[in-house]
């Protein structure tokens, strides 16, 4: 099996680990010389680059939540010019602000890097096509996908998300041999596959499949490969790092961290470290971003790390499959939702009351998402003409903030379950199996 | 005596039985419905009534824990003016009051058709001034 890079894929963990903690050291000191927000937190934490000399001392290092992003929008934590800012990438955000993220030349170079190690880590090479399904623009998966595969030689054909028939077709007449998508899509486009009568298995040469975007489990990616034929491969990034980053080898047994572009911490609910192969929460630090540094970042997902040999002979520690979030973030379609986005248009609005709920079902792996909200008193007409018109503001107005549809409910006041303490307005029914 | 009507919206969630549980509760505060109209939206079922005792029957269903509002609405005289409602609309339209819905009544030789507007007070001065018979409150 190739390797993209082998000296550093192939680096024993000993010399990985040193050359961590030499970046660590280097990122926090540039960082505390550059970034008013970090030298701040440092100084609060009383905590100076010189006192960092080991992975422990490190642990002193403040973390980054994602509400530091929100509250340094939109560029606030740049560290440097936009002079040498050569692109900007912008996420959903908690509430309402949204996340943007510059790169420096070196940034786009090291995601690329990563992902063109990735590709090559389950056999894609020069000799194959990539349709690229995921979206162009604004989002990380597209363009960092595109990149990716174009710097191992690859032919990309950057059709975006959408339009499945013609996505079934171009499969079909081009020699496409993977494809990147979210699990979803996948799904969607296996079921199209059987509406048009096209057997992929038969019609076309796709036998690889990048997914990643959103959640989906061990049995739902046997489902498909059965189905289909497609070996799929998990992706994990967030725009916080540069965005898709991590792939599965061909033993698609965990995620290759790049231990020379991240360092990552599973931390226990008392933030102290869990023992090797335990599930915590996920800590990132990123050891060679320029433009936007993460430093001990908590993404909020959990998941462990595996260190012990990978057969494929990468030596670089895996991420398992991420099993849940720290907070109530919930990933619909792809989309980062949180329920206080949708309390803050709810709260905008004066003829709904605080009363909501938020149902999440999965029909054939495609996500939906109900919300339900109770009308005030006041509001409660008679009249279906001004009933219609709500509902229809209400969707408008949360399809603005969560930059994905949601089916509205408006409901008579008192209706929807009241909670004594500590709320509860999510059901989550989608299924993985 | 007004040419205002105060008509109960009850509201139900759209699932079986409630219409029925709403009846049985109608029937047992004494309710007496004069003519009524069933809507219903995605989202929930509203029954328009016209009842004999709007207020009283308002405050006892309103104990029973139902949803329900006081909506005015007007009510027009169909049998002795040929084109009543026409005419009603029509000087509705002119007069840019807007009707958000109706539903006719008849029994034996009475034809009345009810209409919620959004001005029910202009409205009635507007239609009345057409000549055109209205029901007053205390007819019901
Ligand atoms: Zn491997």
């Amino acid at each position: 099996m190739a390797f993209w890079n082998e000296e550093i894929e192939t680096m024993p963990r000993e010399e990985l680990e040193k050359m961590q903690l030499r970046l660590l050291k280097e990122k926090v000191t540039e960082m505390y010389g550059k970034s008013a927000f970090f030298r701040k937190r440092m100084d609060e934490a009383g905590v100076k680059p010189e006192d960092i000399n080991s992975f422990e001392d490190f642990r002193r290092v403040p973390f980054m939540k994602k509400i530091d992003l929100r509250d340094n929008y939109p560029d606030k934590l740049f560290v440097v010019p936009y002079d040498d800012i050569v692109r900007i990438h912008v996420s959903s955000g908690t509430t309402g602000k949204p996340t943007v993220v510059g790169y420096t030349k070196k940034d786009l170079d090291n995601w690329t890097e990563a992902l063109a190690r990735g590709m090559t880590s389950f056999g894609l090479s020069k000799k194959d096509m990539v349709q690229n399904m995921h979206g162009y623009g604004l989002f990380t998966g597209g363009l960092g996908v595109h990149y990716g595969a174009e710097r191992i030689g690859a032919t990309v054909l950057p059709i975006s998300t959408g339009n499945t028939n013609r996505q079934i077709q171009l499969m079909q007449d081009l020699p496409v041999t993977a494809l990147a998508g979210t699990p979803s899509y996948y799904f969607h486009i296996a079921d199209v596959c059987d509406q048009m009568g096209v057997d992929i298995r038969k019609d076309t040469k796709v036998r690889k499949g990048i997914a990643g975007g959103e959640p989906w489990s061990e049995s739902m990616r046997k489902k498909l490969e059965d189905r289909t034929g497609i070996k799929t491969y998990n992706c994990y990034g967030a725009s916080e790092f540069y965005g898709p980053m991590f792939l599965e080898c061909e033993e698609q047994n965990g995620l290759h961290l790049w231990a020379d572009l991240a360092y990552v911490e599973i931390l226990d609910e008392n933030d102290q470290p869990c023992k090797e192969g335990e599930r915590g929460a996920i800590v990132i630090t990123m050891l060679q971003k320029e433009a936007f540094p993460l430093i001990r970042y908590r993404i909020g997902d959990i998941s462990a790390i595996d260190w012990t040999p990978c057969k494929c002979g990468r030596t670089h520690p895996r991420l398992m499959r991420i099993s849940g979030r720290t907070d109530d973030m919930l990933v619909v379609r792809g989309v980062n939702v949180f329920p206080s986005q949708i309390e803050s248009v709810i709260g905008e609005i004066p003829w709904l009351s605080p009363f909501y709920h938020l149902t999440l079902t999965n029909a054939n792996y495609m996500d939906s998402m109900l919300v339900e909200v109770e009308l005030t008193e006041e509001s409660l007409t008679d009249d279906m003409v001004k009933l219609n018109k709500m509902s229809a503001e209400l969707s408008r107005r949360l399809k603005d903030v969560l930059n994905i549809k949601a089916d509205v409910k408006l409901c008579l006041p008192g209706t929807l379950p009241r909670f004594e303490g500590k709320a509860n307005h999510v059901t989550d029914n989608r299924n993985y199996d | 005596m007004s040419n205002i009507i105060k008509q109960l919206s009850i509201f139900v969630n759209n699932e079986p039985g409630r219409l029925a549980h709403i009846s049985s509760v109608l029937k047992e505060c004494g309710v007496n419905m004069r003519a009524f109209n069933l809507a219903e939206s995605t989202e929930f079922g509203i029954l328009r009534a016209i009842v004999d005792d709007p207020d009283n029957s308002y405050d006892l269903l309103r104990q029973k824990g139902i949803i329900v509002k006081k909506t005015d609405v007007i009510g027009v005289y169909l049998q002795d003016t040929p084109g009543a409602l026409f005419q009603a609309a029509d000087v509705l339209g002119k007069a840019n009051i807007n009707i958000e819905y109706g539903y006719a009544y008849s029994y034996k030789d009475k034809a009345i058709f009810f209409i919620r507007v959004d001005d029910p007070e202009k409205a009635v001065d507007v239609i009345s001034k057409q000549g055109i018979k209205m029901v007053s409150d205390s007819e019901i």
